[in-house]
C-alpha cells in the first residue's frame, strides 16, 4: 500500500491484530479516516470496535500491525498522540465524587494547562455543554445525559485534532441521545474536527457519519458512505402482508413479475426486492389480483444499514450482537 | 515543574474526598485507639518482666501503634485505583499525557497527609493516657516522619497491587494478611530482647520494625542518631523502590488491555 496516499488522513491503521487468549479480537483491521470528517465504526458488541479505539488512543498495543493518529505513530510516539487526541470512553470517565468543574480542571492539568487559560477553558466548556449551573455539584448528582456531556467536555479540554467517541450514546434515554447527536454534528461542522465514533446503533451511524466501516469479527467487512453502502444493495424492499393464508399461490404469482427478484415468504409476509420499488408495486398488485390473492398491506422500504450488515456479515445485526456477547473481553 | 503540579492536583482530588467527609479520618482512628487502650491495658504488666527496659507500657506502645496505623491506613490506598479502573476513570487518565508517576505519587501524598494528621491525634491521645515523650516536639516530629515514610512505601505497594490485580478482595486479603505478622515480627508490642531470637532475625528485614525502632528511639528514649538515620535511610530507599513498582504497574495494566 502506498503510504503517501494517507498523508491527509487523520487516522490510519494497517493490519491491526489483537488477541485475548485464543480470541482474535482484531484480525487484520485496516482503516483510513480523512481529516475533518466523522467516521463511524459500526458493529455488534465484541466485533472489535472498542479494541480498535484502545489501540488508536495508545491505551493498548496491537500484537501486529501499526497505526498513525494525527500524524504520529501510536507505538513509537504515544505521548505525541495523546497530546493531539481527545478520548471519550465507553464508560463514564469522570470522578463521581468530584464536581464537574474539578473534573475539568484536573483533566486540563493532565494536558499541561494551568492558570487563567485553564480557568477560561473550563468556564467556556461548562457553558457550552449546558453544565454551568451544575458546575459545582458532585458528578454523582448528575443525570446520565449530563454525565455524558461532561465526559465529552473533558475529552475536548485540550482542543484535540482527533476525537474518539466510544459508543457515546449507549445507555442514554432518547432525549439525551438526540442532544448528543446534535452536539456531535456541531463539533464536526463548526470545528472541522476529525471524529471517530463507534456505535452499535445503525441509525446513529447513518445520521452522524460521513464515512463508515462495518466491523465484524475484528475485520472491516465493508466501508463507504452510508448512502453508497445502501446503494450497493440496489433497489428497494417490497413487503406484502397477505390477508389470508394464500402464501404459496402469492409467491408463485410474484415469481412471474419481471420487476422483482429474491421473493421470500415468511408466514403471511412476502418480501421481494426491486430495482425501483415505486414502479414495481403496481405490477405486484396486479399479479396478486390476477391470482386472486388479497393483500392486507403493501410497504416499500429503502434498504437500511441493517440490510447492509446482513449482506456483509452474513447474519442480522441482532444475531451478531448475541453471538459475540460472550467472547467480548 | 509539571510533574510536581500534576502530583499535587492528583492529591487534591483525593484530599477533597476526605474534606467532604472528614468523619472518615475519625473512623480510621477507631482501630488504633482500640489498640492503644486495649493493648495498653492487656500488656500493662510486661514492664515488670525482668529485662524490660524503660518506663511505662504506654510509652513503649505509642510508637508501635503509630506505625501500625501507618501500615493499615496506607494499605487501603490502592482501593481508589480499583474503583478508577472499574469506573473508566483509569483509562481516561492513561489516555492523557499525564506523567504516570504523578498518578501514584498524588495518591501517596494524600495517604501521607492523612497519616500525619492521624499520628498527631494518636500522640495527643497518648499524652492524655500519660505517655511521656522524652525528646519533646523534635522527637515527635521524627516519629511522624518515619510513620510518613513507612506509609508512603505501603501506599505505593497498595497502589501497585491494586492496579495489577484489580480486585478489592486481593487488596483486603493482602492488608489483613500482612498487618499482624509484620507487627508481631517487630518490636512494636514487645521488646526484642524478650522475644525469641528468630523473631529478632526476621525483624531486621522488616520495614515496620525499622520504623518502630527509629520512632521509639527518637520520641521516647535517648535518641540514637545512628539508628534513626540508618532506619530513615532504609525507609527512604523502600519509598523509592515501591513508587517505581507502582508507576510501572500502569504499564503492565495497559499491556493487559
Amino acid at each position: 500500500m502506498n503510504r503517501t496516499a494517507f498523508d491527509n488522513d487523520a487516522i490510519e491503521a494497517h493490519g491491526l491484530v489483537k488477541r485475548y487468549g485464543s480470541v482474535r479480537a482484531l484480525d487484520g483491521l485496516e482503516i483510513a479516516v480523512a481529516a475533518g470528517t466523522v467516521f463511524g465504526l459500526l458493529g455488534p458488541n465484541g466485533a472489535g470496535k472498542s479494541t480498535t479505539v484502545k489501540i488508536l488512543t495508545t491505551l493498548s498495543r496491537p500484537d501486529a500491525g501499526n497505526a498513525r493518529v494525527a500524524g504520529h505513530d501510536v507505538l513509537l510516539e504515544p505521548v505525541r498522540v495523546r497530546r493531539a487526541i481527545g478520548v471519550v470512553g465507553q464508560k463514564h470517565g469522570s470522578d463521581r465524587e468530584a464536581t464537574g468543574r474539578e473534573n475539568l480542571v484536573l483533566q486540563g492539568e493532565f494536558y499541561g494547562l494551568t492558570g487563567a487559560e485553564l480557568r477560561r477553558r473550563t468556564g467556556e466548556s461548562l457553558e457550552r455543554f449546558g453544565l454551568a449551573d451544575a458546575a459545582d455539584r458532585q458528578v454523582k448528582t448528575y443525570s446520565g445525559g449530563m454525565q455524558r456531556r461532561l465526559d465529552v467536555a473533558m475529552g475536548l479540554i485540550n482542543q484535540p485534532l482527533v476525537l474518539f467517541l466510544d459508543e457515546p450514546t449507549t445507555g442514554l434515554d432518547p432525549e439525551a441521545r438526540a442532544q448528543m447527536w446534535l452536539l456531535i454534528e456541531r463539533l464536526a461542522r463548526e470545528e472541522g474536527m476529525t471524529i471517530l465514533l463507534t456505535t452499535h446503533y445503525l441509525e446513529e451511524a447513518d445520521a452522524l457519519a460521513a464515512q463508515l466501516a462495518i466491523v465484524d469479527r475484528g475485520r472491516i467487512v465493508a466501508h463507504g458512505t452510508p448512502d453508497a453502502l445502501k446503494k450497493e444493495l440496489r433497489g428497494d424492499t417490497i413487503q406484502v402482508e397477505l390477508a389470508n393464508g394464500e402464501g404459496v399461490a402469492a409467491r408463485a404469482a410474484l415469481a412471474r413479475v419481471p420487476e422483482v427478484r429474491e421473493v421470500m415468504l415468511e408466514g403471511r409476509t412476502l418480501r421481494a426486492r426491486a430495482q425501483d420499488g415505486g414502479a414495481a408495486v403496481p405490477a405486484v398488485l396486479a399479479a396478486l389480483e390476477a391470482h386472486g390473492v388479497r393483500a392486507a398491506s403493501v410497504t416499500l422500504a429503502r434498504p437500511s444499514l441493517d440490510d447492509v450488515y446482513l449482506r456483509h456479515a452474513g447474519r442480522t445485526f441482532r444475531q451478531g450482537d448475541d453471538d459475540r456477547q460472550e467472547v467480548a473481553p | 515543574m509539571t510533574p510536581v503540579r500534576q502530583t499535587w492536583q492528583v492529591s487534591l482530588r483525593y484530599l477533597r474526598v476526605i474534606a467532604r467527609q472528614p468523619a472518615f479520618l475519625g473512623i480510621a482512628l477507631v482501630q488504633p485507639i482500640i489498640w492503644l487502650l486495649l493493648f495498653g491495658a492487656l500488656f500493662k504488666a510486661v514492664t515488670q518482666i525482668p529485662g524490660f527496659a524503660g518506663g511505662s507500657y504506654v510509652d513503649y506502645l505509642t510508637p508501635g501503634v503509630v506505625v501500625m496505623l501507618a501500615v493499615s491506613s496506607a494499605g487501603w490506598t490502592g482501593m481508589a485505583f480499583i474503583e478508577d479502573i472499574n469506573g473508566g476513570v483509569m483509562d481516561r487518565m492513561l489516555a492523557s499525557p499525564v506523567w504516570r508517576g504523578a498518578l501514584n505519587l498524588g495518591s501517596v501524598v494524600q495517604a501521607v497527609i492523612q497519616i500525619v494528621i492521624q499520628t498527631l491525634l494518636i500522640v495527643l491521645l497518648a499524652l492524655a493516657l500519660g505517655a511521656h515523650f522524652a525528646n519533646g516536639a523534635g522527637g515527635v516530629l521524627i516519629l511522624v516522619l518515619v510513620a510518613a515514610l513507612l506509609g508512603a512505601a505501603f501506599a505505593s505497594l497498595s497502589n501497585g497491587l491494586g492496579v495489577l490485580t484489580r480486585q478489592r478482595e486481593t487488596l483486603i486479603g493482602a492488608v489483613t494478611l500482612v498487618l499482624l505478622p509484620l507487627t508481631f515480627l517487630s518490636s512494636a508490642l514487645m521488646q526484642q530482647s524478650l522475644a525469641p531470637s528468630w523473631i529478632g532475625t526476621v525483624a531486621r528485614f522488616n520495614p515496620v520494625n525499622w520504623a518502630v525502632e527509629a520512632g521509639r528511639s527518637a520520641a521516647m528514649e535517648k535518641i540514637d542518631w545512628g539508628l534513626v538515620a540508618s532506619r530513615i535511610g532504609l525507609l527512604g530507599a523502600l519509598v523509592v523502590l515501591s513508587a517505581a513498582f507502582a508507576t510501572r504497574a500502569f504499564g503492565t495494566y495497559q499491556r493487559s488491555l
